[in-house]
């Protein structure tokens, strides 16, 4: 396989960012072959350029913005920064093709599937409709869609995310091109789905010795499908490996580190012997969508149905599921951003599910919410202080002794004090997660609620969240109910875990018990979804 | 604009409601620079002294109509009970043609600048209202709304806080909009005899005058004409300026 010429070689590919960008090049130097029937996966962390080469590869550039200034793309011993516009448009889809992210906003909302698809064949080959018909049932059906002859007539929202993506997929395919571009195209994927898609990439490329340039941010997926692995940090190729040798034995420091920061599977001992009293506690909560309207019956959605949890003083638990499984359905009613439409919610003895909202606020400063997107969770027009002074103030703190708790918990938090006065823009996404916790934290509440806190982090600031929020659980003996769909992370954080499914919780109990033995169906399905699965990150032969 | 508004008598003028039978329908001149209608009177005076006029009723409008526009789409955003009710009262307002409105409110109560602003204005509403509610509706998904809800912080000052803000922008933009389009307006009115009152000069009204005369005298009509186009322009640059400059996240790119 090796010897085999390849379909792709980039050399010392640069492209230069606008004069005003905080560095001077996206990417610099990358250098690296696809061969024929190979999978290579580029991982790095946001910012690392990753997207930008698959962007310039396909020559799909903001062409004011962005210019690769040296280097050259060969796709088959031609060279693309030869080749005009309409030479490109006519490899784009034949020779290389490219799936994307968001499988949703990658297709036209407006056309049928089975349109997009064909649009492919129609620009390309010359064919006529009940050919392009044809061929577009036999795609799809390689990429195991059920019933193509009816599902080509539906539009994108008609179909799941999964459905969409294989779409996708299929329109890429469908002129089997030598390279296929995938920019982390099950990243907005639910683990059950992305391990479909997963095989399913594997399976097509094998059988048509398609090159695969895959772009992903996850060491699980890379461990799942790559062969080699290309590892970029800040515009620069830091490591090329082969896979197993690469996450093994990583002979860099910065693959070392973001290879370690993947969460283990396997449940952290902890030792929380003493028991200590029940601070929140659900019965049967339930929330249902939609209900009757006056103009016409709408459909309703049992978004949580009998939910039953405790979380005890200093315990985390952790409610997992896919999305929309309602898990942060029951975490809005807990916090009451929506009222609950049966059950009962207790904190301490007393019950809140059904408080009218003059009743409800002495409660509030006891549950603290933090949400999943750090850039949207903190006011962009007012500065972080006067983000955290808000809530204490509204319970009648004074203004010096509330400034100074902000003060503190920004140190607490390991934030510069001194930044006190800066706007939510200046800081990465991680800080701002720290910030939403000292926030959180300045009400000083009982039950600390974290809904998809860290998923939006990179894995390296992803693990510093995990610790700080474990560190102020420990610190303040807090109740902490984090919500997430990823298992390594539930894994690493919670004394107890609830499964969800479908708005109901399948499977609870002890997380060490529920990762080691899982009970439900579901459980395991999700447990067998888990990219990489097998593959203990971390666990290094050499050491540095 | 303004300050030729503010400071019309210094600005080589004569009385612009001063007849001259001698001087009339004069070509523009060193004297009369813009020239002088079938009354003699002059041109670039009327125009300079009609620019108030419009200012006025301009800024007027755009002020009122915002400020009750924030208030009831404030309300129709987040209160969603009042909310259907609030928008097709707005519905309706917005379903009556303006200028009709306007020649209904002038023949009832009489041509006078207050009858003219408030028939300006009154159609203006819905537009700005349907505007905040747009934004108040997907501000309060914003979890920062959340947040704030969370640590206990009470409705108004959610909504002064948090909400209000960013309503500014689109609001500064869509008020220089009502501005210009409430002087065009009231030079329709004017034009049609429906606005100011005569012995006030209005753009609208010099141009409505001059019309007879347009074959003989056109420069009676087109300076009042090119005035109100060019300050209808400028203040819709400066709305999109202001915007530019008022946003954080433009400002700091800048």
């Amino acid at each position: 396989m090796t010897d085999k010429k390849p379909v792709l070689s980039v050399e010392n590919l640069t492209v230069k960012l606008p004069d005003h960008a905080d560095r001077l090049n996206a990417i610099e130097e990358v250098s690296f072959d696809v061969r024929p029937n190979e999978i290579l996966c580029v991982v790095g962390e946001s910012g690392s350029g990753k997207s930008v080469t698959a962007h310039t590869v396909m020559g799909l550039l903001p062409p004011k913005q962005l210019k690769p200034t040296a280097g050259r793309i060969l796709l088959q011993d031609e060279n693309l920064f030869e080749k005009s516009e309409l030479e490109l448009r006519e490899m784009r889809g034949a020779k290389m093709s490219m799936i994307f992210q968001e499988p949703m906003t990658a297709l036209n909302p407006v056309v049928t599937v089975g349109d997009q698809i064909e649009e492919v064949l129609r620009i390309h080959r010359p064919s006529n409709p009940k050919e392009r018909a044809r061929l577009c049932n036999e795609v799809m059906a390689a990429v195991n869609l059920p019933e193509p002859e009816k599902l080509r007539k539906s539009y994108p929202h008609q179909l799941s995310g999964g459905q969409r993506q294989r779409i996708m997929i299929a329109a890429a395919l469908i002129l089997e091109p030598f390279l296929l571009i995938a920019d982390e195209p099950t990243t907005a994927l639910d683990v059950t789905t992305q391990a479909q898609i997963l095989r399913l990439i594997r399976d097509i490329q094998a059988k048509h010795d398609t090159g695969v340039l895959f772009i992903t941010h996850d060491f699980g997926v890379v461990a799942e499908i790559a062969d080699r692995v290309v590892v970029m940090q800040d515009g620069r190729i830091v490591e090329v490996g082969e896979t197993h040798e690469l996450l093994r034995n990583p002979q860099e420091s910065y693959t070392r580190m973001l290879i370690s920061s993947v969460p283990s599977l396997t449940p952290k001992a902890r030792n929380n012997s003493k028991v200590s009293n029940v601070v929140l506690s659900t019965q049967s909560l339930s929330k249902i969508y939609g209900g009757k309207s006056f103009f016409r019956k709408t459909r309703e959605v049992n978004a949580a149905q009998d939910v039953n949890i405790e979380i005890r003083k200093g315990e985390t638990l952790g409610i997992v599921g896919e999305s929309g499984s309602g898990k942060s359905t029951v975490a809005r009613c807990i916090v009451r951003l929506i009222n609950p439409t049966s059950g009962e919610i207790y904190i301490d003895d007393d019950e809140i599910a059904e408080l009218p909202e003059s009743s409800l606020r002495q409660h509030r400063r006891r549950v603290q919410i933090i949400f999943q997107d750090p850039y949207r969770s903190l006011n962009p027009r007012r500065t972080v202080g006067q983000s955290i002074v808000e809530g204490p103030m509204n319970y009648g703190l004074d203004k010096d002794s509330a400034w100074n708790r902000a003060t503190e918990l920004l140190k607490l938090v390991d934030i510069d004090s001194k930044a006190i006065d800066r706007f939510p823009h200046q800081f990465s996404g991680g800080q701002r997660q720290r910030i939403c916790i000292a926030r959180a934290l300045a009400m000083e509440p009982e039950v600390l609620i974290a809904d998809e806190a860290v998923s939006a982090l990179d894995v390296s600031v992803q693990s510093q969240v995990l610790d700080l929020l474990d560190d102020v659980r420990k610190k303040f003996d807090l109740a902490m109910l984090f919500i997430t769909h990823d298992l390594r992370v539930a894994s690493q954080i919670c004394d107890n875990v609830a499964v969800m499914c479908k708005g109901m919780v399948v499977e609870q109990g002890k997380s060490s018990e529920v990762f080691k033995n899982p009970k439900h169906s579901y459980t395991q399905e999700l447990f067998n979804a888990a990219p990489g699965r097998n593959f203990n990150f971390g666990e290094f032969e050499t050491t540095v | 604009m303004v300050f030729l508004a503010v400071f019309a008598p210094l600005l080589f003028t004569s009385d612009p409601i001063q007849m001259n039978p001698v001087e009339r329908l004069k070509t523009p001149s060193l004297i009369h620079w813009f020239g002088t209608d079938m009354f003699g009177r002059d041109i670039y005076s009327r125009t300079v002294y009609g620019s108030r006029i419009s200012l006025v009723v301009g800024l007027v409008a755009a002020v009122l109509s915002v400020i009750l526009g924030l208030f009831i789409g404030l309300v129709a955003g987040y209160i969603r009970f009042l909310d259907a009710i609030l928008m097709r009262i707005m519905d309706g307002l917005m379903a009556i043609p303006g200028i009709l409105l306007a020649i209904a409110l002038v023949s009832l109560s009489g041509a006078s600048l207050i009858t003219v602003t408030i028939a300006i204005t009154i159609p203006e509403i819905p537009r700005v209202v349907r505007l905040v509610r747009s934004i108040v509706l997907s501000v309060r998904e914003e979890p920062y709304v959340e947040a704030a809800i969370a640590a206990g912080t009470r409705l108004p000052l959610i909504l002064s806080r948090h909400v209000l803000p960013n309503t500014i922008p689109p609001l500064i933009v869509q008020a220089t909009y009502v501005c210009g389009s409430a002087m065009l307006t009231e030079a329709i009115l004017s034009f049609l005899g429906a606005g100011t009152p005569p012995e006030v000069p209005s753009w609208g009204n010099i141009m409505a005058e001059g019309r007879l005369y347009f074959q003989i005298a056109p420069w009676i009509i087109f300076f009042p004409g090119i005035t109100l186009a060019v300050t209808v322009l400028a203040v819709n640059v400066l709305g999109d300026g202001l915007r530019d400059t008022l946003d954080p996240r433009i400002a700091k790119q800048m």
